[in-house]
């Protein structure tokens, strides 16, 4: 999804082709995993489980979303399952709980609850944006405080049980569908969509590249660095928040930890799409690339009755395998770079 | 004036020549170094000073010629073969571990130790009498990085000595240092030569040079040119075979004299009142007029890049005022707000203003999306503008589609100052805008500049290279130490005169 670099001249294909690697390796990737399950597996080129595909992958699109731009700044975001589990417990905490579940909850109208919910995944993201732009703590540690302190607002507001009620529109936006397609798949489309028009066709989206291409140089013609970083974080937290009010409906109740596996997942997404680790390459379109290709690798290895232990470590090698590409094309990229002179 | 103790040479060159990528840096060298003495070296940047002293101590292994210590042959294949042999350099970039105690780097690598453990009580009283020998006065146990940079640097020279080096290398020891600094590496200068110790002193501070040093060799182009006793010659000898006036083509050298613009007489674009950064400069203030180019010569450590950083916002300044147009310029929101005042800044390194892998034309417009469009981008606008300048500077190749890292260093500095052409800014400070350039590029940069002038605007050039500023500046100030010491205004200049102020 990157700005074609056009026509330089006296540059062989096959050196322009390398450079490409980038956005190259993890369609291909998507292309040769579909080919194999559908060759092994009756049941899974079906559109009924295209469906299903899009569906599993939905709540860690919208994570995806938010994080690619802190990536495309290079910094990371650690805190996004742990904002995504707090917030959505936190509309949970909101919302007029059964008689059965026995938290001291604060019952709000709905429109209200989900306001909170926002709120609170802002707050969340404007603490890590302050201690990372102003306080200057790398992000990496930072947003691992964050993510602990995440953990701990869901302890403390869950105490231990489960909610299971969240207001109706909720309800509908992650477990209804229109006619055949989950809404939850519709959010999903929105949101990268979204994202993707503001990354390409918007000042800030620029803004994003630039500070993550060469931060120094960024500073040098008057971007406001600190801010741009500081919005990508609480954009991150923003998507990270809607993720998880939405992810509580999808999976019928909020409780403690059960957003853990949405780190790794919406990372490795970003990171298998091709979106360079050192920030101002790759975009939303390498997202979807590397969502797709998690997602189908997932569904697949069910489909093929994969044992579900090996699954795990397969998505370990799947991840390093991509992290080994996400290096050498950078290397690649500086190579063909000076290549010009 | 005073007696040399020396006599035997110590150590003698001869033939020495090196290349670097088969660019000759030094050809033809001969050079002796006597026990007892200082031996000071002068020469303009490139000249070839440094080359030699880091194949003396062993930096280089790669050069044709022989090298003799104690009249015996020696060929040294690293640092520690030079230093084994008796021969420490202390570098201008220093070397001490900041978070480390005095004791621990005075006696880095050589920690006495008791039972495999190290023994921090002897470490100390070790450090305390080493020091103590030389008259540091210094606390063993404060951290290196929390002294002044004066006694970082008698700190690193302690330990040079510690690992036993008869002969000591200092690569422009002075250059950071306040006057009382000056004044302390100087008594141990004079301690070193009372042991025995031969000492050679890389400086460009020409009185600095003449007071310490016993002999003087001057180099040029990679040659030695000449060498004298320190109390027979004067600085204006020195300048004379440093420059090699009339032995070169005038217009590349500008050591034959010009003359300088008289004072403006139209408004002043930006007022700095008594400016500082604890450590780099102190109460600078200087005025800028519109539609003149202000140069800002020194030695490098002088400060004037800094100052330069400063005004950008790059670097908060400690105390002082700026104003553009007579309107307080608010520096501390960082260079987004020097923008906003109308202060635009190129600095010497076109790593820190380029993004190598994005194309020509967003390098060029990302100074100004936000007068393109508010919220939304306009490509084809910013192509369109790119494309105009990309033209009328000469830019090649001429696409604005390609990414900006593949052009020469040249036209690479050509697309950093398009990014201030589409709207100018009130205030245009250059650092070092020639550096590393062809004649032609050089050129291209002059015409820019006087055209930015010439549109009104105050350019400041900041650079440590003479021929920078004399090639570009209408008036020219010259920092020595953090502070300016000397105003050129419509008067005659030459290369010699600045070398002379600074």
């Amino acid at each position: 999804m990157t700005a074609s670099i056009a026509a330089p001249t006296r540059i062989s294909p096959w050196v322009r082709l390398r450079g490409q690697l980038r956005n190259l390796a993890p369609l291909v990737t998507l292309v040769a995993l579909i080919a194999l399950f559908s060759a092994t597996s009756p049941s899974f080129a079906t559109l009924s489980n295209l469906s299903n595909v899009l569906q599993q992958v939905s709540i860690t699109a919208i994570i995806a979303v938010g994080l690619t731009f802190v990536i495309l700044c290079a910094e990371i975001d650690l805190s996004v399952a742990s904002v995504a589990n707090a917030t959505g417990i936190l509309v949970a905490f909101l919302t007029v709980q059964d008689a059965s579940v026995n938290i001291p909850n604060l019952p709000l109208p709905g429109w209200l609850a989900i306001m909170g919910g926002l709120a609170g995944c802002l707050a969340l993201g404007a603490v890590t944006a302050f201690g990372v732009t102003r306080i200057g703590i790398p992000s990496f540690i930072m947003t691992l405080a964050m993510l602990q302190i995440g953990n701990g607002i869901c302890a403390l507001l869950v105490r231990g049980q489960i909610a299971y009620s969240v207001p109706p529109v909720l309800l509908t936006l992650g477990s209804g569908s229109i006619g055949p397609v989950p809404w939850i798949v519709v959010v999903a489309g929105l949101t990268l969509l979204v994202g993707h028009l503001v990354l390409t066709y918007t000042r800030f989206g620029r803004y994003i590249y630039m500070v993550g291409g060469n931060r120094e140089a960024a500073e040098h013609s008057g971007v406001g660095v600190k801010a741009v970083v500081g919005a990508a974080l609480l954009i991150s937290a923003l998507c990270s928040g809607a993720a998880g009010m939405l992810g509580v409906a999808y999976f019928g109740s909020a409780q403690q930890n059960q957003f853990d596996n949405y780190l790794l997942d919406a990372i490795s997404a970003v990171v298998v799409g091709g979106t360079s680790l050192f920030g101002g390459q790759g975009g939303i379109g390498n997202t979807i690339v590397g969502l797709l290709v998690l997602g189908v690798l997932n569904n697949g290895l069910d489909h093929v009755r994969m044992d579900s232990f090996l699954k795990i470590l397969i998505r370990g090698l799947v991840l390093l395998l991509a992290l080994v590409v996400n290096v050498y094309a950078q290397r690649l990229r500086a190579k063909y770079r000076s290549a010009g002179g | 004036m005073r007696t040399s103790l020396a006599g035997e040479p110590l150590l003698e060159l001869s033939g020495i020549a090196k290349r670097f990528a088969g660019v000759l840096a030094l050809s033809g060298v001969d050079f002796t170094l006597r026990a007892g003495e200082v031996h000071g070296l002068v020469g303009e940047n490139g000249a070839g000073k440094s080359t030699l002293m880091k194949i003396i101590a062993g930096v280089h292994a790669e050069y044709e010629g022989e090298m003799r210590l104690d009249g015996r042959p020696v060929r040294f294949r690293n640092a520690r073969d030079a230093r084994d042999a008796g021969i420490g350099m202390v570098h201008q970039e220093l070397s001490t571990v900041p978070e480390l105690s005095v004791a621990e780097n005075v006696l880095l690598g050589a920690q006495p130790t008791r039972m495999g453990v190290v023994s921090w009580r002897r470490m100390r009283a070790q450090a305390r009498r080493q020091l103590d020998a030389f008259g540091i006065d210094v606390d063993p146990r404060a951290p290196v990085g929390s002294l002044p940079l004066g006694l970082q640097q008698m700190v690193e020279l302690a330990r040079v000595l510690l690992s036993g080096a008869r002969i000591i290398i200092l690569d422009e020891p002075t250059s950071a240092l306040s006057p009382p600094e000056v004044e302390r590496l100087f008594a141990l200068l004079a301690r070193l030569r009372e042991t025995g110790r031969s000492t050679v002193f890389i400086s460009h501070f020409l009185d600095d040079v003449l007071r310490v040093s016993d002999e003087v060799t001057v180099f040029r182009n990679g040659r030695r040119v000449e060498g004298a006793r320190a109390d027979a010659v004067d600085k204006a000898w020195l300048i004379e075979r440093m420059v090699g006036a009339g032995h070169e083509r005038l217009g590349e050298s500008h050591a034959g004299e010009m003359r300088l613009a008289d004072r403006p007489t139209a408004p002043v674009v930006m007022a700095a009142e008594r400016l500082s950064v604890p450590g780099l400069f102190e109460d600078v203030s200087l005025s800028v007029y519109a539609g003149e180019v202000l140069g800002i010569y020194g030695f490098m450590g002088s400060g004037q890049l800094e100052l330069a950083r400063a005004l950008a916002g790059k670097l908060p300044l400690d105390g002082g005022a700026v104003r553009v147009d007579g309107q307080a310029a608010r520096l501390r929101g960082g260079t987004p707000a020097a923008k906003r005042a109308g202060i635009a800044f190129v600095p010497e390194s076109r790593r820190a203003m380029l993004f190598a892998q994005e194309p020509v034309y967003r390098n060029i417009s990302i100074a100004i999306l936000e007068r393109i469009g508010r919220v939304l981008l306009r490509p084809r606008a910013e192509r369109r503008i790119a494309e105009g300048h990309v033209q009328s500077l000469g830019i090649r190749p001429a696409g604005v589609d390609r990414p900006v890292g593949q052009l020469s260093g040249g036209n690479q500095q050509k697309v950093a100052l398009a990014r201030w052409l589409t709207h100018l800014p009130r205030v245009l400070l250059l650092s070092e805008p020639t550096r590393g350039m062809d004649v032609g590029a050089k050129d291209d940069v002059v015409r820019i500049v006087r055209g930015l002038r010439d549109a009104g605007i105050g350019v400041v050039v900041v650079s440590s290279e003479p021929e920078t500023v004399l090639s570009l500046a209408d008036r020219i100030l010259v920092m020595r130490r953090g502070a300016i010491a000397r105003e050129f205004v419509g008067e005659p200049v030459s290369k010699d005169r600045l070398l002379a102020a600074a």
